[in-house]
């Protein structure tokens, strides 16, 4: 190369606009830039409006019950028992037999979609596994009880409404979102890992497992923490097949196949029939409280993973 | 010496697209082979039927016969696995893994078992100082690759490559992404891994290829016009084609 510092320095721009319709350019760019500003504070300020207002109407519950009374393991509102135990424990045990059905299930099948399938059977399979995602959740509720309680019931339950069922039901919500979204992430990891890792001498699969997995890493935790949001949050098809019995299920080989209530089906299904502003409805928001505190530290856990996957976060990563 | 690659009558197809057109070539041992000649005339093409990355092409057809060593590569009973192993790559973007130096340098012997965890420390070393890498890294293995400059990269890249203990080195303008300080450096390398190993190197640069080559092939339209001795080939090209190319690029 040639070229001197004079030869490539920018030379003056012969089209500049005249000085009018940039400074009117700059005013439009500053409108723009209040307002994304607006949009994104006010979600921050709302939710935090939300969070406040939980708390306002559940102080009475924070207050008047003893913590102790909270951490109890009963839950009869009628007896004034507000033990929050069996509901958290009945959230759990069903979101945790979800994950453990829909992730495997789902990064396996993003796997075969993003890394095995040929184009032709992707570009047909994804979009109907993205319309799955919006089957409306008392659908597939309903389908729960009539179709897939008969079975669970076979596996030795004395009713086929338990956590299992609930699981297989939410698991079933949260794949879509899963697969969905871990294979966008597959995808996006550039064709020069792949071709890097096969020319030195590994197979397809120690590729996708050493190399493309990893470089996914931070996608596929979103995709995952999105699919157990769902999870959590759903209520109604939950409601309607795990039985709602607020016992703490019992550990032991049968943990799945008891009745359990989560904490969203409680609200749900109590908050129709309290009176305002007694201690029973004062509870059912602190138990959204509670609700809220869990996902917000899933959120949370999620972003440090996320974080850890690839030092700081730059512009233009996901 | 026997040559090290063989090249007998070979076709490459792209589909319905000929890009390769009777090959007819002898790659020496121990010696750096350029590949030369305008945009899309299939020198990496070429260079991807030597380790059979077109594989991984959908509807591409290879005819003829490749000989690594007087075996063919395209035979039907050939592990592809086995022979990438033997016949190594660097890209033209240096293509570190999002791992650590240290994990991108482990990474073959990993995956193809060759080491135990104790000797994976001297591999790793070994192959980052055989890249002329190892002083800039030394002190941080762990930190992320992409960490590294452009030319920390590609030796990284090339480092990752010998660290299998290929036999042959495939390179396809390893040069294009890096400075001129960058690029000398990686020329300086590819000369003294020369002695070891059989290079095969695709540029655009004809200085380079002049600087480092000792053979020299120039494609044309998918065919092999010329290939020989670089200095001869420079100097006094026998093909109106090859002079044009190599005259229009200096000048
Ligand atoms: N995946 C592909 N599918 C179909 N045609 C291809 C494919 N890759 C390359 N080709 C075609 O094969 C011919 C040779 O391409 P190739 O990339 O080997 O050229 P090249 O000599 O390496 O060019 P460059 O100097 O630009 O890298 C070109 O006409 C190109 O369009
Ligand atoms: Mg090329």
């Amino acid at each position: 190369m040639t070229a001197t510092p004079a030869e490539s320095a920018v030379p003056p721009e012969p089209t500049a606009p005249p000085r009018a319709a940039r400074s009117s350019r700059l005013l439009a760019e500053r409108v723009i830039e209040a307002a994304i500003a607006l949009a994104g504070v006010s979600t921050v300020v709302i939710v935090a409006l939300i969070f406040l207002f939980l708390l306002r109407e559940s102080t009475a519950a924070f207050l008047d019950v003893p913590l102790r009374q909270l951490m109890g393991t009963r839950w009869y509102p009628i007896e004034g028992l507000f033990g929050f135990l069996p509901l958290i424990a009945g959230s759990l045990v069903v979101t945790i037999g979800a994950v453990v059905i829909a992730v495997p299930l789902g990064l396996i099948t993003a796997i075969y979609l993003g890394e095995i399938a040929p184009p032709s059977q992707r570009e047909v399979l994804k979009p109907i596994i993205e319309v799955l995602a919006g089957i409306p959740s008392i659908v597939l509720g309903f389908v729960g009880w009539v179709a897939l309680a008969p079975l669970v019931q076979q596996l030795g339950a004395t009713t086929g409404l338990t956590a299992l069922t609930g699981s297989l039901i939410l698991a079933y919500m949260a794949l879509p979102t899963i697969i969905s979204i871990s294979e966008d992430a597959l995808y996006a990891v550039p064709k020069a890992y792949r071709d890097g890792a096969l020319a030195i001498g590994a197979t397809q699969w120690q590729t996708i497992w050493r190399v493309v997995l990893p470089a996914a890493r931070s996608g596929i935790v979103i995709a995952v923490m999105l699919g157990i949001g769902r999870a959590i949050g759903e209520t109604m098809a939950v409601m309607m097949v795990t039985g709602n019995a607020a016992n703490i299920p019992a550990l032991g080989p049968g943990l799945f196949l008891q009745p359990v209530r989560t904490m969203t089906a409680t609200i749900a299904a109590e908050m129709g029939e309290v009176q305002r502003g007694s201690l029973h409805y004062s509870t059912l928001f602190a138990i959204g409280v509670v609700l809220f505190v869990i996902t917000f530290g899933i959120n949370y856990v999620a972003g440090r993973l996320i974080g850890a996957s690839g030092g700081p976060r730059r512009r233009g990563q996901l | 010496m026997s040559p090290k690659i063989e090249i007998r009558g070979f076709n490459f197809f792209y589909r319905d697209f000929h890009a390769l057109i009777d090959l007819d070539l002898l790659i020496p041992r121990n010696q750096i082979t350029a590949l030369i000649g305008p945009s899309g005339c299939g020198k990496s093409t070429f260079l991807r039927c030597l380790n059979r990355m077109n594989d991984t092409i959908a509807g591409t057809r290879a005819d003829g016969r490749i000989l690594l060593d007087g075996d063919d590569i395209y035979a039907p009973d050939v592990d592809v696995t086995g022979l990438r192993q033997r016949v190594g790559m660097v890209f033209q973007r240096p293509n570190p893994f999002p791992q650590s130096i240290y994990d991108n340098v482990a990474f073959g012997p990993r995956v193809l078992g060759l080491a135990s965890a104790r000797s994976l420390d001297g591999i790793v070393e070994e192959s980052l100082r055989g890249a002329a890498v190892w002083d800039d890294v030394k002190h941080r293995l762990h930190d992320p690759a992409q960490a590294l400059n452009p030319g920390q990269q590609q030796r990284l890249c090339i480092a990752r490559a010998i660290a299998v203990k290929p036999e042959v080195i495939l390179m396809d303008e390893p040069c294009s992404a890096l400075d001129p300080v960058a690029t000398l450096r990686v020329e300086d390398l590819m000369q003294s891994l020369a002695s070891d190993y059989t290079i095969v190197i695709v540029t655009h640069n004809m200085q380079q290829a002049a600087r480092v080559s000792h053979q020299t092939g120039f494609f044309w339209l998918g065919r092999l016009v010329e290939f020989g001795p670089t200095g001869a080939l420079f100097r006094a090209p026998r093909d109106p084609l090859t002079e044009a190319y190599i005259t229009g690029r200096r000048g």
